[in-house]
């Protein structure tokens, strides 16, 4: 019970750097390439980890990462598919599951698909799998015609012996080639090569979504199932008092009613209706707990104190800001804040297990598979090794999927009740709401110090509130500070780095959790600290008389891929010549998940303060494009999922519990509102970086820039909807 | 006992009056393309036609639904994803997580029964789904491309395996 007690601290810990660092990995492959006994479940030859190929020549390609709808299936196929030189129209995908994993050594590496990690932290090794795969094959070819592999390319799945025209195909040499000794090395093609890779092409997983034969985890069906629906406390930390139970068991189809931890109850039955309406029949009492008078606007004056205190661990400093701004002629103070939402996926959280005292088996939509092995292991009380997780797709992912497996542990405890029985959990929208994993609350105070020509001489950035590592990975806080905090602000460097430059600069954070779970919301850190920075920077040209985007460049010019961006968004959207009449523009920029963005957005504010965003142009350096159709529309919806957040994204706490339980009370962005988005993806080479979350962080800024622009209102504390932009 | 014509085939359950029509859909009649999303027609997940009119089934009560009533979910809209606007959804790759995406093509397929072709006005009043990926403007291009049967002016310049470009 030891090891598998630190198996699983491992794979924590694993999930804690997958959430918030990018994390270095070998894959080994000489030597892995045999078929094990825990190889998925296809039965045609595994060339090596990530690809099989069957006699028709079908391809099998082996995702490790999840699909949520960023297209990362898609572009990893087309990255393996690239190196094998194999036909793209039999290209199919699987997953392995997590037991398969841990039994193999971690063959697949991270599962873990969060961070806009998908495919920039496992570019390599897939390529790799694909290119040793390619070797092996063309070496089974010339091993059969005993020519020299030299003498054999490859081209679309078809190996030919140049000299003699011979030619062969991949399904009729693949259990040969599955018997080779893997090369130890193997070289990968120059991106600039790229046929597959690179190229605008179709996703793979498209036709059964639009034909509602797509199955999602709340879709799944096992025989002899029963459905399940809870409800846990509403209040953080609160317990359950009583719980009528006689009531629930009266109803249609109702089977058990089952406590979940001291916190929660959940009724069981023949389907999800009669479960769920059992459950809103029987009356439960709740206990708060300690933080049942906990609210929102208490939490702001923690924060607001925060803003001044003396507690602060450093991000990033350059000379001594404080006594710069002390001495300096000029100077411009202003102070932001950014509320809890909720990541609202459109497919609430569900699972289905079964246990047995032998075996637990879960069947999820997971960010992490890893993680919710482990989640599910801790809860079944079984060992790792006697359980697995079968990932399903995702109907939204957006981070609330990936580190915190709450309602996976949920649904073991109640299987555990029913040994044998697989049973479906569902959340409804109401449970999903009032048990997210928030974007964590913050506000910022943001000092600049001008000299008399109005450069500035320095910038101090304090900010207060809650921080994701403290709430989910503790054991990462080293000396009081969470280095993700910084995103967007780091120090120059590959990862998060702020595009300005100043003669001294100081950017801390005054750690004050509140009550509410944090989580790794879409673009994470880098949200608020963006708005924070280019708002800022925005007020700053305001108040010196200068153009926004010359300003900018004159703070620029260390970092030119920054630059790049914003000079990209900046001149498509026409920035310095008229816009159309009442259109007005605003310009943000930032850097982070690897990859550089931009955006120009146009709005309009009519007398009676009715917003209208009529257009957003939007750049992106994410190092290379594997395939740029899909980054086109990660783009467009980094604009919905942002935008969402700027107008209306708010989650509020009264007597210690969630007030918004659905989408009438937390609303989001519609079709009549969303914007046309021009996207310009420009990748310079030679990094790589993601794509699925940095475009979120340039949405509300480039917009609440614009209003000023149009309006002269400065908004500083988000969301829109609370606040008038009449004239 | 309840009876009910979905995609043109009779199904008698049992279930009672005031279940919502979508569970009854997906846990009677096993069809789990209709989705549930807020359960408060908010979302419009569970989009469905009836006599040709797009209704949301989370509140839709079964009592109020009569055995000739003729339902259509997803899985009736056409054989084999025939549909002109699953193809145009298919040539655009409009779907990113899908979830959504029924409730999408069952209000856009009443729209297009009414409106042939629908403006850009048309297309906001009759689309409120929520979508959180961010499709909206897929949507909007793949509703157009359904109604003029013109998917390259969408521009967006996809490959696809059968060699297609749209």
């Amino acid at each position: 019970m030891k090891t598998n007690l630190s198996r699983r601290k491992f794979l924590e810990t694993s999930a804690a750097a997958a959430g918030t660092l990018v994390v270095g990995f070998h894959i080994p492959f000489a030597g892995e390439a045999q078929a094990q006994s825990a190889s998925p479940g296809t039965a045609a030859p595994e060339i090596n980890a990530w690809v099989v190929v069957k006699p028709d020549d079908t391809v099998v390609i082996r995702i490790a990462r999840s699909e949520m709808g960023q297209g990362s299936l898609t572009g990893l196929a087309q990255l393996v598919a690239e190196e094998l030189d194999c036909n793209w129209a039999k290209v199919t995908t699987e997953y392995p599951t997590p037991g398969q994993n841990l039994a193999r050594n971690r063959i697949w590496g991270n599962f873990s698909t969060g961070g806009s990690r998908g495919i920039r932290d496992s570019h390599e090794y897939v390529r790799k799998g694909g290119a040793t795969a390619r070797t092996m094959l063309v070496q089974a070819a010339a091993d059969t015609w005993k020519v020299p592999a030299s003498e054999c390319t490859a081209a679309d799945s078809v190996i030919t012996h140049t000299p003699s025209g011979r030619s062969t195909t991949y399904g009729k040499v693949a259990e040969a080639a599955a018997k080779i000794t893997p090369p130890a090395d193997v070289a990968l093609k120059d991106p600039k090569n790229w046929k597959l890779a690179g190229k605008r092409l179709a996703r793979l997983d498209t036709v059964d979504k639009v034909t509602g034969a797509q199955v999602y985890g709340m879709d799944l069906k096992l025989p002899g199932m029963l459905n399940a629906a809870i409800k846990d406390c509403p209040v953080f930390g609160g317990k359950v008092k009583s719980v009528d139970t006689a009531v629930a068991m009266k109803r249609p189809g109702v089977k058990k009613v089952v406590r979940v931890g001291d916190s929660a109850v959940a009724v069981v039955a023949d389907t999800w209706w009669h479960a769920k309406s059992a459950l809103d029949a029987m009356p439960i009492e709740w206990d708060a707990g300690p933080n049942g008078a906990a609210s929102s606007a208490k939490f702001a004056e923690v924060m607001k104190a925060g803003l001044d205190a003396k507690d602060a661990a450093v991000g990033n400093q350059v000379g001594d800001a404080r006594a710069t701004i002390a001495s300096a002629p000029r100077k411009i103070e202003a102070v932001y804040s950014y509320p809890h939402q909720n990541h609202a996926t459109m497919e609430t959280m569900n699972a289905t297990a079964r246990w047995t005292p032998e075996r637990c088996e879960v069947w999820t939509p997971t960010q992490n598979g890893e993680a919710a092995l482990a989640a599910a292991s801790e809860a079944a009380e079984l060992p790792l090794a006697k359980c697995d997780v079968y990932k399903l797709l995702l109907g939204g992912g957006f981070g609330r999927r990936g580190a915190v497996h709450d309602w996976v542990r949920q649904v073991v405890a109640i299987a555990k009740e029913m040994p044998g029985t697989p049973i479906k959990l569902i959340w409804s929208r109401e449970e999903d709401m009032l048990h997210g994993c928030y974007h964590p609350v913050t506000q910022c105070k943001l000092t600049a110090g001008l000299d008399a020509a109005g450069n500035v001489t320095a910038l101090h950035m304090r900010i207060s509130g809650q921080s994701i590592v403290a709430g989910i990975f503790p054991q990462n806080i080293k000396d009081g500070k969470d280095p993700v905090v910084f995103q967007g602000l780091n120090p120059p460097g590959p990862e998060a780095s702020i595009g300005y430059t100043f003669p001294a600069l100081l950017i801390d954070h005054a750690m004050r959790n509140p009550t509410v779970p944090p989580g790794f919301w879409r673009g994470v850190n880098l949200n608020q600290n963006t708005i924070y920075l280019e708002c800022f920077i925005d007020e700053l040209a305001h108040a010196t008389g200068q153009d926004p985007l010359a300003f900018r460049r004159k703070l620029m010019a260390n970092n030119p891929k920054h630059l790049a961006v914003l000079n990209a968004a900046a001149e498509r959207a026409g920035w310095g010549t008229p816009a159309p009449k009442g259109i007005y523009r605003g310009l943000a920029q930032t850097m982070g998940f690897g990859s550089y963005v931009a955006a120009c957005a146009e709005v309009s504010v009519s007398e009676s303060g009715d917003l209208k965003i009529h257009r957003i142009v939007a750049a992106t350096d994410p190092g290379y494009a594997v395939n740029p159709q899909q980054i086109e529309a990660q783009v467009e919806g980094s604009f919905s999922y942002g935008l969402s957040a700027a107008l209306y994204g708010e989650c509020t706490v009264k007597d210690g519990r969630i007030e918004q339980e659905n989408f009438h009370t937390y609303r989001v962005l519609r079709m009549d509102e969303m914007p046309k988005v021009e996207a310009i993806v420009m990748p310079s080479g030679g990094f790589w970086g993601g794509v699925g979350e940095p475009t979120i962080a340039v949405a509300a800024p480039a917009v609440l820039n614009a209003i000023f622009a149009a309006t002269g209102k400065r908004i500083r504390d988000l969301p829109l909807k609370n606040h008038s932009l009449k004239a | 006992m309840a009876t009910l014509n979905v995609n043109g085939k009779s199904y008698t359950f049992e279930a009672e009056p005031d279940t919502p029509l979508l569970w009854v859909l997906r846990e009677q009649v096993g069809l789990t393309g209709t989705k549930y999303g807020c359960g408060v027609a908010q979302c419009g997940a569970c989009t469905v036609h009836i006599d040709g009119v797009a209704t949301r089934t989370c509140v839709r009560p079964l009592s109020t639904v009569k055995p000739t009533d003729s339902i259509v979910t997803i899985e009736g809209l056409s054989v084999g994803g025939t549909h002109p606007l699953q193809k145009a959804w298919v040539a655009l790759d409009v779907p990113q997580c899908g979830f959504c995406q029924s409730g999408m093509i069952m209000a856009a397929a009443a729209l297009l029964k009414e409106k042939p072709h629908p403006t850009d006005a048309d297309i906001d009043g009759a689309m409120t789904n929520i979508c959180r990926c961010g499709t909206y403007n897929r949507v909007r291009a793949a509703i157009k491309a359904a109604a003029s049967g013109d998917t390259k002016s969408a521009g967006l310049s996809i490959l696809h395996s059968d060699g297609s470009t749209a």
